[in-house]
């Protein structure tokens, strides 16, 4: 008969301590071999549950390609942040507490910046693969890779992509309305801007700046401003729902501006939008990261990803898919689950051969890939084709637009 | 300019008569019963998609589906009120508020499991279409839905006036003790206004349908301006509802015109602080009966 050993003081720390660590070292402990919990947080309900479930498909799609090429087993845990930025933080805590020992996430700058949070506590990497806002990558953070460009980067290549268009076309906008989402994101991009604008002497003047909440059900109103201030361009900053508002609105007041361009915002591109607009959709631009439709690999992904899931390849979709790459190419090279090897693996990451237009993907100092280029967009008979700059071109823009009321 | 002045105000009493619709039914159940519908942003959200699925299965314009969204919402309004609401009657207002909330939470998460999250649009060709008069723009669908939210108001007006269950309604209202020495069934009263009060939700639910695509958390929005116009036009009076209702629409309109669209619902707090200071029982309300 074995004699039991007494409970003592030492050894309940002792035992205390082991759980401890137990809990705030997820991974330790698991089986070699066993798959690497991803946390993926993205809004799945709510108002913006659009993006978050094109995100979804787009990171399923992903593991899928991965599981098929023999990369390292992932096993993928989402969590629903309900549309609300204050949530990321406790849905990635859960995830975390799960034994999550990466992040991927979000679809909104607020919620990332919450989730950053929570991944900085636990020192557990963070992959974005889409948020714009600038301040995400100046705070501090030391656990996040964004895979995305930031708002400067976005309006920087809108801005280019801009005066390639007038040189193209030959036809020059003299003026602008900002039409913008007054969220974390659209305060970013309008910021990025502000900057810009001035810096590269773009040669349009912008009459007005016009904000709406992000709950907005109608712009009526703001699209009649719009449509005083008698600008060439409207350039609008948007989400799905509310892009899709504002040219039925657009319609309804029989506004044709020259050109709709978006310097980088969600909305046009999505199928949700093409679907609900039909020709009204048609001509719409917008200057955002896209993948390249000329590389012959991107092509294949988003023409499997369509026919599989009967969906668009968007951006969402595109960027979900390319974070559970550089996630399962980190966590391959790491040889681990273990968040600081998978950490130190992500900042000696260095891809080539990759679906979004741009270079290689590398992590600067503070997380960023720098490398990520930027397209125009437009709606061309029911869907998105990209129209400059040309090495990623597959169609020529249609500019100035052509009237609503001439459709 | 001025076009943009009164394009902007024509909208704004458009889709405040929308909103007067929907008061009035918050306002009448309170004025009967005493009772503060917390899931009236939630009957609105059943209105958009019954709306919504008549739409699908008829292809019939959406606004002359408000009569039946409002015949559907009814029958639930008397059903629930029958099987639970009346039992609530008599018990402390935190247990009501809590049924109510209740009631909200099942009903939202009902319309995600059977729609799901994403928007439930009414896709006509008069979304994209406006009437021309003049100067002015009036969105079809907007004008089209404000007729018929009049004309549902300016029935239950009739009804609540002339016909005898309108009389035992409004006895109910103005007397309970008197109503039931009478000799009027008050339960079946209350039953009967729980589902008018619920219709008008419900009608303006699918009359509003096609401007804002049909999503299980609209709710919230439609029980806050519900909240609103009944406090600015006095909670229990319909002649308040009716004014409120127009004036949150044209304040909206003109502030997010005039200083910041962002800023359009902060102008409609600001009327209710103004007005609960000013007249605390809103513009027609009376002082509460003691």
């Amino acid at each position: 008969m074995t004699q039991r050993k007494p409970i003592t003081r030492r050894r309940v720390l002792a035992a205390g301590a082991g759980a401890l660590t137990a809990t705030l070292l997820p991974g330790i402990g698991r089986a070699q071999g066993a798959p690497a919990k991803i946390g993926v947080i993205l809004y799945l309900t709510g108002i913006q549950s659009f993006m978050g479930q094109q995100t979804r498909k787009g990171n399923e799609f992903g593991a899928k390609i991965v599981k098929e090429a023999g990369g390292p087993p992932l096993e993928f845990l989402y969590g629903d942040a309900e549309s609300k930025p204050e949530n990321g933080r406790v849905v990635a805590e859960r995830l975390i507490r799960d034994g999550c020992t990466l992040l991927i996430g979000t679809n909104d700058s607020g919620s990332t910046i919450s989730v950053a949070q929570a991944a900085e506590a636990s020192k557990i990497p963070f992959l974005i693969n889409i948020a714009s806002a600038p301040q995400i990558t100046e705070q501090g953070f030391t656990q996040i890779f964004r895979n995305f460009p930031p708002g400067t980067a976005l309006v920087a290549n809108a801005v280019a992509r801009i005066k390639e268009l007038g040189a193209t076309t030959g036809v020059q906008p003299k003026t602008a309305v900002i039409l913008h989402v007054n969220d974390t994101f659209g305060q970013g991009i309008i910021k990025g801007v502000d900057v810009l604008w001035e810096r590269l002497q773009v040669p349009i003047k912008i009459l007005d700046r016009i904000s709406y909440d992000v709950r907005a059900r109608d712009l009526s109103v703001e699209v009649a401003k719009a449509k005083a201030s008698g600008a060439d361009l409207l350039m609008p900053i948007t989400r799905v729902s509310d892009a899709i508002l504002m040219i039925r609105e657009m319609v309804k007041q029989n506004w044709s501006p020259m050109g709709i361009i978006s310097p980088g915002s969600p909305g046009p591109y999505e199928k949700a939008f093409t679907d609900a607009l039909g020709k009204y959709a048609d001509g719409y631009m917008s200057c955002v990261p896209w993948y390249n439709p000329t590389k012959k690999r991107s092509r294949e992904i988003a023409d499997r990803f369509e026919y599989e899931t009967g969906d668009r390849f968007d951006l969402n979709a595109a960027f979900a898919f390319e974070a559970v790459e550089i996630a399962a190419d980190a966590i391959k090279r790491a040889n681990s689950a273990q968040p600081a090897a998978i950490h130190a693996a992500l900042k000696a990451t260095d891809i080539s051969d990759h679906i979004i237009y741009g270079g290689p993907i590398r992590f600067d100092e503070k997380g960023q890939n720098p490398n990520i280029g930027g397209v125009m967009l437009q709606n061309q008979n029911g869907k998105p084709v990209v129209v400059g700059p040309q090495d990623a071109a597959e169609a020529k823009a249609v500019f100035p637009l052509v009237p609503f009321d001439k459709r | 300019m001025t076009s943009l002045y009164h394009n902007v105000i024509s909208g704004g009493i458009l889709i405040g008569v929308i909103y007067a619709l929907i008061a009035l039914g918050l306002t009448i159940i309170f004025g009967v019963m005493r009772l503060v519908n917390f899931a009236h942003g939630e009957m609105v959200v059943i209105g958009m998609y019954a709306g919504y699925a008549l739409w699908s299965a008829t292809g019939l314009p959406p606004w002359t589906l408000a009569p039946v969204a409002a015949l559907l919402l009814f029958a639930m309004g008397y059903l629930l009120q029958k099987a639970i609401i009346n039992a609530f009657i008599d018990r402390p207002q935190h247990a009501q508020f809590i049924l109510f909330i209740a009631l909200a939470l099942i009903i939202t998460g009902l319309h995600l499991l059977f729609f799901g999250p994403d928007p439930r649009p009414i896709q006509i060709a008069e979304s994209m279409q406006s009437y021309a008069i003049g100067s002015i723009r009036l969105d079809v669908v907007r004008t089209q839905a404000a007729l018929m939210a009049i004309g549902l108001i300016g029935l239950l007006m009739l009804f609540l006036k002339y016909s005898t269950l309108g009389a035992s309604i409004r006895a109910a209202a103005d007397n309970l003790i008197g109503a039931q020495v009478i000799g009027i069934r008050v339960r079946r009263v209350y039953a009967v206004t729980a589902g008018i009060g619920m219709a008008c939700a419900g009608a303006a639910g699918a009359l509003i349908a096609p401007l804002f695509d049909a999503q299980p958390f609209l709710a919230t929005d439609f029980t806050l301006i519900a909240f609103i116009i009944v406090i600015v036009g006095g909670l229990g009076s319909l002649m308040g509802a009716l004014v409120g209702g127009v004036m949150i629409g044209v304040a909206e309109a003109l502030a997010a015109l005039t200083v910041s669209p962002a800023l359009k619902t902060v102008f409609s707090y600001a009327l209710l602080v103004l007005v609960l200071l000013l007249r605390p029982n809103g513009i027609f309300g009376e002082p509460e009966r003691s």
